[in-house]
């Protein structure tokens, strides 16, 4: 099969037969990773630029490591001490970082469509969303999709159960995207006040009831919470929101004997998900970190290579 | 990769047929066991993908000779290719798998086609990269000249003159139906879309 794609900025025009040929590819890359020597030819003198305006660490080690796995030169640009702080605009800085003649730049940003502005602003190198705002966050959807693959195989019909801060969560959005592509049922639970308002328009239910979403689930799936929205009135209080959504042994015994528990990370222990259950047998939360790294590899792969 | 699938070979000439690509790999066994005087700490490395099913079938037939069964894996080698950043679409990768650590051992590479010697010199690459064997032979099933490294297999089952025009396709049931050798000819246009 051909590979279409220059950047990554949204998983929406990608088909399910590009997802399933990019999920195989990533499954060679992780073998990669298994060897003495953790380094192959395949992207020498290209130079990938992770532009970081938000923080980040898993998702900008991931891609670093990947960069250099492949034998990309992967320089980190972040937004603290750059010329961004002195009052440059992005397009001066992202033409600034082309002049440099980055071949691949990943972007992060605390504004919705910023990687879509700058793609259209660039010329030769490929742009990467590794988030942005509360839009999108496609690779970690891709990660999400490779770790469910591996444990579960095919996802078709596959229950999913996405609980949490969907209102804030671009890992949701874009996740949602992918697992129902892949042809999985998305059930969302979590405080009404944390949800969207159009969940149906994006092809999924909504249960108040984490319950009722984790029953017979094959994919747990917990968003972070972040404390600020206590601070907000949007969740009770942190001990209610834990007992009423969080990952605890009981909410998990109800899922299917299969069932993984997934997080994006960073997590809060005792708050979105218990001790006991990020470090359980159903966890998958540190294949994830793992697998992050091989879709990282396979995406630098295929949209870097071949003649610009 | 598009580029060339599209364009279009005519069958020219059979080179090997099922039977006579059996007697040859049964060659190949034999000189392989008398080489290394016996099968110990030989290992069999399939360069993907033809390459994967002759090293296989190598295997069985030192299986069923010496009743011994060769360690076999499988090597891609596109992440070392040389004309990555010249080819218009990103080669697709296939699986690397190697059974246990190479270090000390006798690998067998074995490939379809001796061509270029550029395939040949990135196996050699990757499996610097995967331990330090005692020693690394080569097999091909064809050799069809016009090396541009300075790289011999130590058994080759048939040597087949071609020019640079042609083509040898070596078919394996597994992927393609049948057991036979090729070569081919362009005949229509260079680029896609061109009748013949």
């Amino acid at each position: 099969m051909e590979w279409r794609h220059k950047n990554l900025i949204t998983l929406e025009g990608w088909t399910r037969e590009d997802l399933g040929f990019f999920l195989d590819q990533t499954e060679y890359m992780e073998e990669l990773l298994n060897r003495p020597i953790k380094k192959v030819p395949a992207l020498r003198g290209k130079i990938v630029m992770n532009c970081f305006f938000e923080n980040s660490t898993r998702t900008r080690a991931s891609f670093e490591i990947a960069g250099k796995v492949l034998s990309a030169d992967v320089i980190n640009w972040s937004s603290s001490g750059s010329s961004a702080s002195k009052g440059e605009t992005l397009r001066d800085t992202v033409w600034t970082l082309e002049a440099m003649a980055a071949d691949a730049v990943v972007v992060r940003h605390g504004e919705v469509g910023v990687p879509d502005y700058l793609a259209k602003k660039l010329t030769k190198a490929s742009i990467f969303n590794a988030g942005d705002g509360t839009n999108g966050h496609p690779t970690q959807a891709l990660l999400d999709l490779y770790t469910a693959r591996q444990k579960l195989g095919n996802l078709e019909g596959a229950k999913m159960a996405i609980i949490g801060d969907v209102l804030h969560s671009r890992v949701a959005r874009s996740d949602i995207q992918a697992f129902r592509k892949m042809g999985a049922h998305v059930t969302l639970s979590g405080p009404a006040t944390l949800m969207p308002e159009n969940t149906a328009s994006l092809g999924v239910e909504y249960v108040s009831d984490a319950r009722e979403a984790a029953e017979g689930a094959d994919i747990l799936y917990f968003l972070r919470m972040q404390r600020e929205r206590q601070e907000d009135g949007l969740i009770p209080s942190i001990d209610e929101y834990h007992r009423r959504w969080g990952a605890t042994d009981s909410l998990v015994s109800l899922a299917s004997p299969r069932a993984v528990v997934m997080h994006p990370g960073p997590m809060n222990r005792g708050m979105e998900i218990a001790s006991s259950v990020a470090d359980g047998p159903r966890s998958v939360i540190l294949d994830q970190v793992r697998s992050g790294v091989a879709v990282r590899m396979a995406l630098l792969y295929l949209c870097l290579g071949g003649v610009r | 990769m598009t580029a060339q699938a599209e364009r279009r070979w005519a069958e020219k000439a059979s080179v090997l047929g099922a039977e006579d690509m059996e007697r040859v790999l049964r060659r190949i066994a034999v000189e392989i066991v008398e080489r290394n005087k016996g099968l110990e700490r030989v290992i069999l490395l399939g360069i993907q993908r033809r390459g994967v099913y002759l090293a296989a079938r190598l295997r069985e037939m030192m299986k069923e000779a010496e009743k011994v069964k060769v360690p076999t894996g499988e090597l891609d080698i596109t992440l070392y290719r040389d004309d990555i950043s010249v080819l218009a679409d990103q080669p697709v990768v296939h699986s690397t798998s190697v059974p246990g650590d190479i270090t000390g051992k006798k690998v067998v590479l074995v490939d379809d086609v001796l061509f270029t010697g550029r395939t040949v010199r990135a196996a050699l690459d990757a499996i610097t990269d995967l331990g330090r064997p005692e020693r690394v032979q080569l097999a091909v099933l064809v050799d069809r000249g016009h090396r541009e490294l300075p790289i011999a297999a130590d058994y080759v089952g048939k040597t087949v003159p071609t020019s640079r025009a042609e083509n040898v396709e070596v078919r394996v049931k597994e992927l393609d139906g049948e057991d036979r050798v090729v070569i081919c000819e362009r005949t229509g246009g260079t680029e896609s879309g061109v009748e013949a």
